[in-house]
């Protein structure tokens, strides 16, 4: 083996990253620096059984995120995720609808995993879920980035709010003439909220696991 | 543990509300320096750019390969290079040192350079390079016009009272997307109410936007997204080319363009590839650059939650603006979000700009309260109005904006509300009726005026798409609504769309709609003496606030 300049210094750039890494650790405030996760270990879902696509015409999937329930157990402002679930379901029940809850793998990002809800739902309706809280009511053939309804902020949530998530999607079903659920505002929720919201979805996004892609999940 | 009070009190101040965190460079979480950030390094060969920053050519993600051939001067990079990143941190800070000759040097050198340049700045030495290399001589404001309910006629009303109050750009977006050709139309409108010349753009969907820009119902755009790592743009479903072909589809119809970076957003998404924020954001502006913009809207921007969170990241704010500058852009240096509920903390994050002055210091600065910004709120709103006009006047700065006489306001809000009323009439959209005339002109915020029809609104928004109407049929329903002078000032908007010049680097127009802009009166700055001064007209109008004692009152 030929040792060249460059693997020299390609190795010696290695090194001296390790070096820095272990030194920033051993100096710095952060009880994670000089590491790549918040939560150690993924846990393992591949033997779940994987969610199928239904075919009751009132079903609507709710697609909840990776660490929802388990790594993550409360939303951002503090509601516990059990009883955000128990919400969605009785709005969409009180439609007359019928809810399933999956548990989405294969992508964080609040927009696919209500679209990837809506593709399994058997009405083309679907609702996903981050852990940190955030909303999304979705229909099977509309852009990712489109919606029907958007919660971005998810501070502002209530439990009221998650109830009539699930109504408006249960109208959306029917095909009822839906009135969305009024925009809220709250110009300081960034200063205390957004490194939060940052965290979450960092605990959110290491869980993924794309081969198992997305699982049935009776919370 | 039994509580002492002095501490009980201090938990309490808003300013222990805001969210700190710890360094944790592996996700991104640090502002100036991160042990992952590449060293400097460029190798040129036969003209082409084969090593950036310790990688070779085939190992370029899309980003490195942007930058590689269009974002640095090939002929200069070597020399660049060669400077030492100390002795270049020197020049910019020496009065001695043109800015063009700054400009020259930066040309050349790469991202990892500049960061590592900047890093040997402290905040003054940041604000006395921004002093220097801002692009264009007198610095600007750009206003954030707004409303929970999307009401057209109080955002001509706020736009006119903008405008009026020193504001060269503003900027508006909706709660419901389908308002914006509404909403386009009633700041177009309401700007020129308040002062002939302001630049408007409506903040939308892309294509949208682009849209609204091409029928002249806008007079500039910004929004034109880019990230520092390769898998946020992709999940953005973008690309650097992408986006240079946006800003192409702009500047082929000769709108005014600027790009929007902003550190923290990689964070946010989860993908920092554990570089900090200033080498992330120095590739944004890199691409920006490279793909032809003449100017950005970047200093952290909607993520600030995040920046502001972890040590010198309002440093690392000033830094990203200063690098914009130093590469020849236009800045537009963000301080439109909220970040802190303490009045000391968000005062002293826009000191940074607002002291060196910078193209336009806000981008935009709510210029209604801000329950009614849907930019979720901005870091100063119509409520420090008075606050702002003070610190000018205290510290004989120019921040872009000016004291008023209450019956002006209200006559330029009237005017507005009442051409967006008659234009409206005239193209046969949703009605305005008098009354809501009359609450609109007196109102704050949207909490004082009555509830829009918001089915009639959204039906007329589509109408007003489907029948093509363009800024023309604007001017020409003001003029025939005897609205003469508004009519002629949204003509003469639309002829700056023919002549181009407004699409130099940090232009902006003076109410005869003369451009002023980074070529024709360029930064000329070199120490004292030299440079822009608050002095003559300009200081009387500063020094002029209300609430002055009268000593005759005495």
């Amino acid at each position: 083996m030929q040792i060249t300049e460059e693997m020299i210094r390609k190795i010696t750039n290695e090194v001296m990253a390790q070096l820095r890494a272990q030194e920033l650790q051993a100096k710095s405030d952060s009880p994670l620096a000089g590491k790549d996760r918040i939560n150690e270990k993924r846990t393992d879902y591949s033997g779940y059984p994987r969610a199928k696509k239904g075919t009751d015409p009132k079903e609507v999937v709710i697609g909840v995120g990776a660490a929802f329930q388990r790594e993550i157990k409360r939303t951002i402002c503090g509601i516990p995720l059990e009883e955000v679930l128990q919400n969605v379901k009785a709005g969409i029940e009180e439609e007359g609808m019928v809810p399933r809850v999956v548990k989405i793998l294969d992508t964080s990002d609040v927009c696919f995993m209500a679209l990837e809800a809506a593709k399994l739902s058997g009405s083309g309706i679907g609702i996903g879920i981050q852990s940190k809280g955030t909303t999304v009511i979705h229909q099977k053939d509309l852009y990712p980035l489109s919606n029907l309804e958007l919660f971005p902020q998810a501070p502002l949530m209530t439990l009221e709010t998650y109830r009539g998530i699930g109504k408006n999607a249960g109208k959306y079903v029917k095909g009822e003439q839906v009135v969305p659920i009024p925009c809220t505002n709250d110009p300081m929720s960034r200063p205390k909220y957004q490194v939060k919201a940052a965290l979450m979805h960092i605990a959110e996004t290491e869980q993924l696991d794309p081969k198992t892609g997305i699982i049935e999940w009776e919370g | 543990m039994k509580r002492a009070k002095r501490f009980e009190i201090l938990d309490k101040r808003p300013v222990n509300l805001d969210g700190y965190i710890a360094e944790w460079p592996e996700k991104g979480f640090v502002a100036m320096k991160s042990p992952y950030d590449p060293a400097p390094s460029v190798c040129v060969e036969n003209g082409r750019i084969v090593e950036l920053d310790g990688k070779k050519r085939e190992d370029f993600d899309f980003i490195d390969q942007f930058i590689a051939d269009y974002a640095i001067n090939v002929e200069q990079a070597e020399q660049s290079m060669k400077i030492s990143s100390l002795e270049l941190a020197r020049r910019i800070v020496d009065i001695n040192v043109t800015r063009a000759e700054i400009l020259k040097i930066v040309s050349g050198i790469t991202p990892a350079k500049m960061a590592e340049v900047i890093n040997y700045l402290n905040v003054v030495e940041l604000m006395m390079g921004m002093q220097k290399m801002r692009a264009r001589k007198v610095p600007g404001n750009q206003a954030h016009i707004t409303n929970l309910k999307d009401d057209p006629v109080q955002i001509a009303a706020d736009a006119a009272e903008g405008a009026l109050r020193g504001f060269a750009e503003e900027e508006t977006t909706m709660g419901v997307a389908r308002y914006a050709p509404l909403s386009a139309m009633a700041l177009l409108i309401g700007s020129q109410a308040g002062r002939p010349g302001v630049l408007t753009q409506c903040s939308a969907e892309e294509a949208t936007e682009l849209e609204l820009g091409i029928r002249g119902l806008t007079t500039y755009a910004e929004t034109l997204s880019v990230y520092g790592t390769e898998k946020v743009f992709i999940d953005g479903d973008d690309t650097p080319y992408s986006k240079a072909f946006l800003n192409s589809a702009y500047a082929s119809r000769g709108l005014k363009v600027r790009f929007t970076s902003g550190s923290g957003s990689e964070v946010l998404m989860g993908n920092s590839e554990k570089k900090s924020m200033l080498y992330l954001e120095c590739r944004c502006l890199f691409m920006t650059k490279g793909a032809g913009s003449q100017g950005i809207q970047n200093g952290s921007v909607s993520c600030i939650g995040v920046t502001g969170a972890v040590p010198a990241g309002i440093r690392e704010v000033l830094s990203e603006n200063l690098v914009a500058a130093l590469l020849g852009l236009e800045c537009a240096s963000s301080n439109d979000q909220s970040f802190s509920n303490s009045d000391m903390r968000r005062t002293a994050r826009t000191m940074l700009e607002f002291l060196p002055g910078t193209d336009f210091i806000f981008s935009g600065y709510a210029a209604e309260p801000n329950y009614d910004n849907m930019f979720a709120g901005s870091n100063f709103d119509a409520e420090d109005f008075d606050d702002y006009n003070v610190l000018q006047r205290d510290m004989q700065v120019d921040g872009g904006l000016r004291p008023v006489k209450e019956e002006d306001v209200i006559r330029v809000r009237n005017k507005a509300a009442r051409a967006v009323q008659a234009v409206f009439r005239y193209l046969g959209l949703s009605p305005v009726t008098d009354e809501q005339v009359e609450r609109v002109t007196y109102a704050h915020g949207s909490k004082d005026t009555p509830a829009r029809d918001v089915t009639a609104d959204l039906m007329a928004a589509e109408d007003v798409l489907k029948r093509g109407i363009t800024g023309l049929d604007v001017v020409k329903a003001l003029y025939e609504s005897g609205f003469e002078d508004l009519a002629d000032s949204v003509l003469n908007m639309l002829k700056q769309r023919v002549a181009g010049d407004y699409m130099q680097t940090a232009a902006i127009l003076d109410s005869g709609f003369h451009v002023l802009s980074g070529v024709n009166t360029p930064n000329d700055y070199m120490g004292p003496g030299t440079g822009y001064r608050v002095e003559g007209e300009r200081w009387e109008e500063i020094k002029n606030i209300p609430h002055m004692i009268d000593p005759r009152d005495i």
